[in-house]
């Protein structure tokens, strides 16, 4: 008999797992079929969740983390039991700002956050940042690259929420002259020549967990059978997508109008790593721009979630230990180790690790195998180790 | 006497905010203002410091009411989603109207649930009004397509306007599809040929 499991999603191209998913059969090989709704907004979407109207949504990775700290507007505890993706945001500028930075002799060479930092800092006038949501991994980069290279106060940017799909037409009313965002819409932005692209986001952390499935607090443990389900169809959905031949394919089914409703053409930029990011066309490549799979990439590690909650209570005000132990426990690594045990070796024994202590891949010891780790470095060049949260 | 609650409804449909005024007029006296347009959302509300901010769960720009329930965010009362009160009946029924509110904490539960009633009895009717419009604009335009296969048939193989429709019909039930669906695919691919 077949499960039936109401899941939501934003129309982004990091839904894929869960759209590859029920569209590839990947739920039904488990026994599951998953009734996928798309939201609106990324509020409703979790207040969907919240009130359980769907029983498990694709959620930006800080979203369960700031609730767990009591930040925003709802207060049912949530949970993630797989990271979906890692990586995928792009940092734009208005065609104007992008000017002034060529004028001062900045590149564009889209690899270099340190390079871009210091383009900006010759600005005269503080930027206004279209961000998709203030807990967002989009807001802890910019906030964290901000930081790094030593942004004045006064010249501090002013940020706004816009949701993705209407980022490019904020940008064309002139309501604000730079965006991070997930694709496609920053590609949108450069195609509607209201946009070029200063930066991936894993230029500022090169293994960010960007999208998360989240569930109520305790379904996991009540349903294990379901839970368990769920996350083996969605590992197989995204060790499908890791496979760089099936990328044209996933464009195809993510642009139909019931997901995206975007020109194939549009997504694969992201997904193949091809990213226009200009309307004069010129193009960069970025190995890893968005990554569903390699190197374990769904295993939801506290140690990342550590690194939000810290930086969230350094910014809204809270004890960056106590937030700390209160984020890990959101990211239920113990789960997600234990339901994939039969389908996969390539699982960590470990639950954390040190954030951006991998320049080069790395291999490390697995429960029965061999895992390569991807690099995972932090832009400065700093270590987030879980001992040491000052 | 309490002082007037002062809510704002964020609406750009004119027809549907009015609906929603004159609902929760009927339920008491109140401040209620109407932001149309959307661009700079949660300044804007911070500005008037509202009591409660009622938005259309569907709106894309609900997300940026989020900052508005951050303690460093623009609002300096602080602000949940209704959702975190103990009332799930009312809850579950505001988000089947589709109507999602902000309220300031503290605000008595008394005063809060004739508003909420009243914004979900609207948003109920509005959201109805709309679906009916929808269908209606959809039938018409279907009857427009079928109208112009039958046209193109007519022409195309001098038959009757009944023969015409009768050959619509028997395309769609050997292809399985809908007859707007065939006469839609016809009207489209038939302007390639002239």
């Amino acid at each position: 008999m077949t499960m039936r499991v109401p899941v939501g999603y934003i129309p982004l191209v990091d839904a894929a797992p869960l759209i590859i998913a029920r569209e590839l059969g990947f739920d039904e090989e488990e026994g599951l079929q998953l009734d996928l709704y798309r939201a609106p907004s990324w509020s409703a979407l979790r207040d969907y969740l919240a009130l359980g109207h769907v029983e498990a949504a694709h959620l930006l990775a800080p979203l369960p983390i700031a609730t767990a700290l009591g930040l925003g507007g709802s207060a049912q505890p949530l949970e993630v039991l797989s990271v979906l993706s890692l990586n995928g945001n792009v940092i734009g500028l208005s065609p104007a700002v992008a000017g002034q930075l060529r004028r001062s002799g900045h590149r564009f060479g889209f690899d270099d956050a340190t390079a871009a930092g210091q383009a900006l800092l010759g600005l005269d006038q503080p930027l206004r940042v279209g961000i998709p949501f203030p807990f967002s991994m989009h807001a802890e980069l910019l906030f964290y690259w901000l930081d790094a290279i030593g942004l004045p106060q006064d010249r501090r940017p002013s940020i706004h929420t816009v949701p993705p799909p209407l980022m490019a037409e904020a940008m064309a009313k002139g309501e604000i002259d730079a965006f991070c965002v997930g694709e496609p819409w920053g590609t949108m932005s450069v195609e509607n020549g209201v946009g070029e692209l200063l930066l991936p986001g894993q230029a500022i952390w090169q293994s960010a967990p960007e999208k998360v499935l989240a569930t109520r607090h305790g379904w996991a443990d009540r349903h294990p059978d379901i839970a368990g389900r769920l996350i083996r169809s969605l590992w197989r959905a995204g060790r499908w997508l890791g496979q760089a031949q099936n990328m044209t394919t996933c464009a195809e089914i993510l642009s139909r109008p019931e997901h995206l409703g975007v020109s194939p053409d549009l997504i694969d930029r992201a997904l193949s790593g091809r990213l226009v990011i200009s309307a004069r066309g010129e193009e960069r490549q970025v190995p890893r721009f968005v990554d569903f799979f390699e190197g374990a990439a769904t295993f939801p590690w506290q140690s990342q979630a550590a690194w939000i909650g810290v930086q969230l209570a350094r910014r809204h005000g809270g004890d960056p230990v106590k937030a700390a132990e209160r984020a890990k426990s959101v990211f239920r690594s113990d789960l997600h180790r234990q339901y994939l045990a039969h389908v996969t070796r390539g699982l960590p024994g470990a639950s954390s690790k040190l954030e951006g202590a991998l320049s080069h891949p790395s291999a490390l010891g697995s429960e029965n195998g061999r895992l390569i780790l991807p690099p995972d470095s932090f832009f400065d060049g700093r270590i987030f180790d879980l001992e040491q949260i000052a | 006497m309490p002082k007037n609650l002062s809510i704002i409804i964020v609406e750009k449909d004119r027809d549907r905010a009015d609906q929603i005024v004159e609902g929760l007029t009927a339920s008491g006296a109140h401040d209620i203002t109407v932001i149309p347009d959307e661009s700079g959302l949660a300044r804007r509300i911070a500005a008037l410091d509202p009591d409660i901010v009622l938005i259309d769960m569907a709106n894309p720009s609900r997300d940026a009411l989020e900052e508005l329930a951050l303690a460093s965010g623009p609002m300096e009362r602080p602000v949940a989603m209704f959702v975190d009160q103990s009332d799930g009946a009312l809850t579950k029924a505001a988000i089947e109207a589709g109507v999602s509110a902000y309220v300031v904490n503290g605000l008595q539960q008394e005063r809060l649930i004739p508003i909420l009633d009243a914004a979900i009895t609207r948003f109920h009717m509005v959201s109805r009004m709309r679906t009916e419009l929808e269908a209606t604009r959809r039938a018409l335009e279907e009857r427009k397509s079928i109208d112009r296969a039958k046209g193109i048939l007519m022409k195309a193989r001098g038959i009757s306007e009944d023969e015409a429709y009768a050959l619509l019909r028997r395309a769609a039930m050997d292809q399985g599809r809908k007859l707007p669906e065939v006469a839609e695919a016809l009207v489209s691919t038939a302007g390639l040929l002239s």
